[in-house]
């Protein structure tokens, strides 16, 4: 059985003045999963998710959130929402219970009533619940701004790049909590920049420039990158991208830490006469490793094929 | 309706909460106004005493010593130096040493004797306009009690002939003594007032646009009526508060007399309130950064105070100046204070005005939540 939408977007389109910032974007989130977006600054996620929180009408489309139309029945999704904005938005002069309690009565409900929910979160704030929420620490400016979101038990969390900023450690709690928010039966949108974070989502959506480039699960995205996918190594780093982007079957080449990722066009790369070409660049100190594609990988193919695509369109 | 006052109350506890805390706001709110009201009040007078006054006297007679003590003996003019030569006198005006040059020509005794008249020349620095209708005031006051003296020295020496005329003996209502501070005093109250409303309110939403709460507050089912309504509480709170305080310093400090109903007054200032409170949320709605909204805010406080006839006479301005007063907050009450507490004038005599106000209320608040309703959606 298909679980019901949270939320159904179809067709939106949004743009500030001469800036497009969404294209055409359709999406359809299922109730109860934890959902990626993930995409470059500019990508167009933010303004995704202020149209999905009803902060901004959107210029054509429709937004369904929880069975309610974004533009209007606005009041009843509000009621329903949580939403934690990528920039932290609490008010920094009130303290952490101040905050807590104002967003709660906001609501109409109590801390006390929805306790069960931020417990986990809020016994970590504990210690700091008279210290003003403006001289926090990162990570829990970000927790504060979690428990506000979740004080009313929403049934769809909007996170916008929660994790921006915020140690490792921090982060990686982050997400262990977003976990146990999702076995509570809450729909999670969360945006990241970091791609080790999109693969602990049920399923990911690709932004770039305004459109959405795939959704798939974490494995189905790397999945769609079907070349073999090589990593190359030599000490001139600039210059082995250059010569590998010049060599006649390259696909793509692009740095990755330590290493460049390429790829071939040919079902199978003469790894030899990749070698030989190599070496007469002046490389030579050069070796290749076969390796399984990541999500990165299949961003990075998935925004080629837009970029091939995206100019055939503009010449129709 | 229940839910929408929970609300209201919960905005209005976080407003006074972070108002509190302000270290830096706190003496704006309370102690800046009351200083500006103790200094402006004392300074902003009309009166015009101890004119420095430059004596030319070429006639050197009992006669012309007699005009000249009049006027150092009036108490409004201060000798500061006297001299023979025609330049010498500019140089005092130019140098700022005297405001008033009276030259007395040669033969005004002899003159006056024989032809029973005999000009004299005063020379006044009217580079401020007012004050120098003020000088002129005075002198032609001096010189005409002047000539009754003189004429009546002649007439008991001379043939017993009288002289008929015509005293006018003026006394003025409602402020007896032409206390400045009396008609003074209302009216910057009502500016402290507008000033602290005006600037509290139109930095407020704008605040929350720079530090990014207004998207949390916009996420929550909050109403813009709700909203706009626990803005304005604290801040109407806190300007009749402001009020009462400045009542209570005219009366005690200044002594200026009510004469007609506090209740009256705080009738009018509540409205009036809202008036400037609407306008400041406009202001704050339509801004983007603290800094924009104070230069608008601003911008009206200075048109709306010269404009106000607090320091300079509505009836005195142009006829197009004049109309554009009719849509000032600001005159209207600084004209109802100014009746009410010195002429005692009732409800009935301060209606139009009033009105105005009233008018001016609704308006501002409904384009405020307006406004604020399509930044929101």
């Amino acid at each position: 059985m298909i679980a019901p939408s949270a939320v159904r977007i179809a067709e939106v389109g949004k743009s500030f003045g001469a800036v497009k910032a969404l294209g055409r974007v359709d999406l359809d989130i299922p109730q109860g999963e934890l959902f990626g977006c993930i995409g470059a600054d500019g990508a167009g996620k933010t303004t995704l998710f202020r149209i999905i929180c009803t902060l901004l009408l959107p210029d054509r489309g429709r937004a369904e959130v929880l069975g309610f139309d974004s533009v209007s029945d606005f009041r009843e999704i509000r009621r329903r929402l949580g939403y934690m904005p990528g920039r932290f938005s609490l008010y920094q002069d009130l303290s952490v219970e101040e905050n807590l309690r104002f967003f709660a009565a906001v609501f109409g409900t109590t801390v006390g009533e929805n306790y069960d929910l931020i417990k986990d979160i809020y016994t970590q704030l504990e210690p700091f619940r008279e210290r003003r929420a403006g001289k926090l620490s990162g990570g829990m400016k970000q927790k504060l701004a979690l428990c506000c979101a979740l004080v009313h038990r929403p049934e769809l969390l909007v996170l916008d790049e929660p994790t921006t900023g915020v140690d490792a450690v921090s982060r990686r709690e982050f997400w262990q909590m977003l976990k146990r928010l999702k076995a509570e039966g809450i729909t999670i949108l969360v945006s990241t920049p970091y791609m080790d974070e999109a693969v602990l989502c049920d399923r990911i959506a690709f932004l770039q420039k305004g459109s959405v480039l795939g959704v798939d699960t974490p494995c189905g995205i790397t999945g769609l990158f079907t070349r073999p996918l090589y990593a190359v190594r030599a000490r001139q780093k600039y210059r082995l991208i250059t010569a590998l982007r010049r060599y006649p079957h390259a696909a793509s080449a692009y740095a990755f830490g330590g290493s460049v990722h390429y790829s071939d066009k040919r079902p199978a790369a003469d790894l030899r006469d990749l070698l030989a070409w190599l070496d007469a660049s002046g490389l030579e100190d050069a070796g290749i490793t076969q390796i399984e594609p990541g999500i990165e990988d299949a961003f990075m193919a998935l925004m080629e094929l837009q970029g091939e695509t995206g100019t055939e369109g503009a010449d129709g | 309706m229940r839910r929408s006052i929970t609300i209201i109350l919960v905005i209005l506890r976080k407003e006074f909460l972070q108002i509190f805390r302000n270290r830096g706001m706190l003496p704006i709110i309370f102690i800046m106004p009351f200083i500006q009201l103790l200094i402006l009040s004392n300074a902003a007078t009309f009166d015009v005493k101890n004119v420095p006054f430059h004596l030319q006297d070429f006639d050197r007679s009992s006669l012309s010593a007699k005009l000249a003590e009049q006027f150092t003996g009036s108490g409004y003019f201060r000798l500061t130096g006297e001299s023979f030569g025609s330049t010498q006198a500019i140089g005092e005006l130019v140098g700022r040493r005297a405001d008033l040059v009276l030259v007395i020509p040669k033969d005004f005794e002899r003159d006056l004797e024989v032809s029973g008249s005999a000009p004299v020349q005063l020379v006044i620095n009217a580079e401020d306009g007012f004050s120098a209708g003020v000088i002129q005031g005075y002198t032609s006051q001096i010189i005409a009690d002047f000539n009754r003296e003189h004429r009546a020295l002649f007439s008991a020496a001379g043939a017993g002939r009288v002289f008929p005329e015509i005293r006018i003996k003026s006394s003025a209502w409602y402020n007896p003594e032409l206390e400045y501070s009396h008609y003074m005093v209302p009216g910057i109250l009502v500016i402290l007032v507008t000033m602290v409303g005006l600037f509290l309110s139109g930095m407020n939403v704008v605040r929350e646009k720079e530090v990014g709460t207004i998207d949390q507050i916009n996420v929550t089912p909050v109403r813009s009526t709700e909203f706009i309504a626990g803005k304005i509480l604290p801040f109407w709170i806190i300007g009749l508060g402001e009020l009462s305080l400045g009542l209570f310093i005219a009366r005690f400090v200044f002594h200026v007399p009510m004469q007609g109903s506090y209740l009256l007054v705080y009738l009018v200032a509540s409205i009036y309130l809202l008036v400037v409170l609407g306008m400041g949320l406009l202001i704050s709605t339509v801004t983007e950064t603290q800094q924009q909204a104070m230069f608008i805010a601003w911008f009206f406080m200075v048109i709306f105070t010269l404009l106000s006839g607090l320091f300079t006479s509505i009836e005195s301005m142009p006829h197009w100046a004049r109309n554009m007063t009719m849509f000032n907050p600001v005159r209207h009450f600084v004209d109802i204070m100014r009746r009410v507490m010195l002429k005692g004038s009732g409800l009935a005599e301060i209606s139009r005005p009033l009105l105005i106000l009233c008018a001016y209320a609704v308006a501002m608040l409904s384009l405020a939540v307006n406004r604020y309703r399509k930044v929101s959606a």
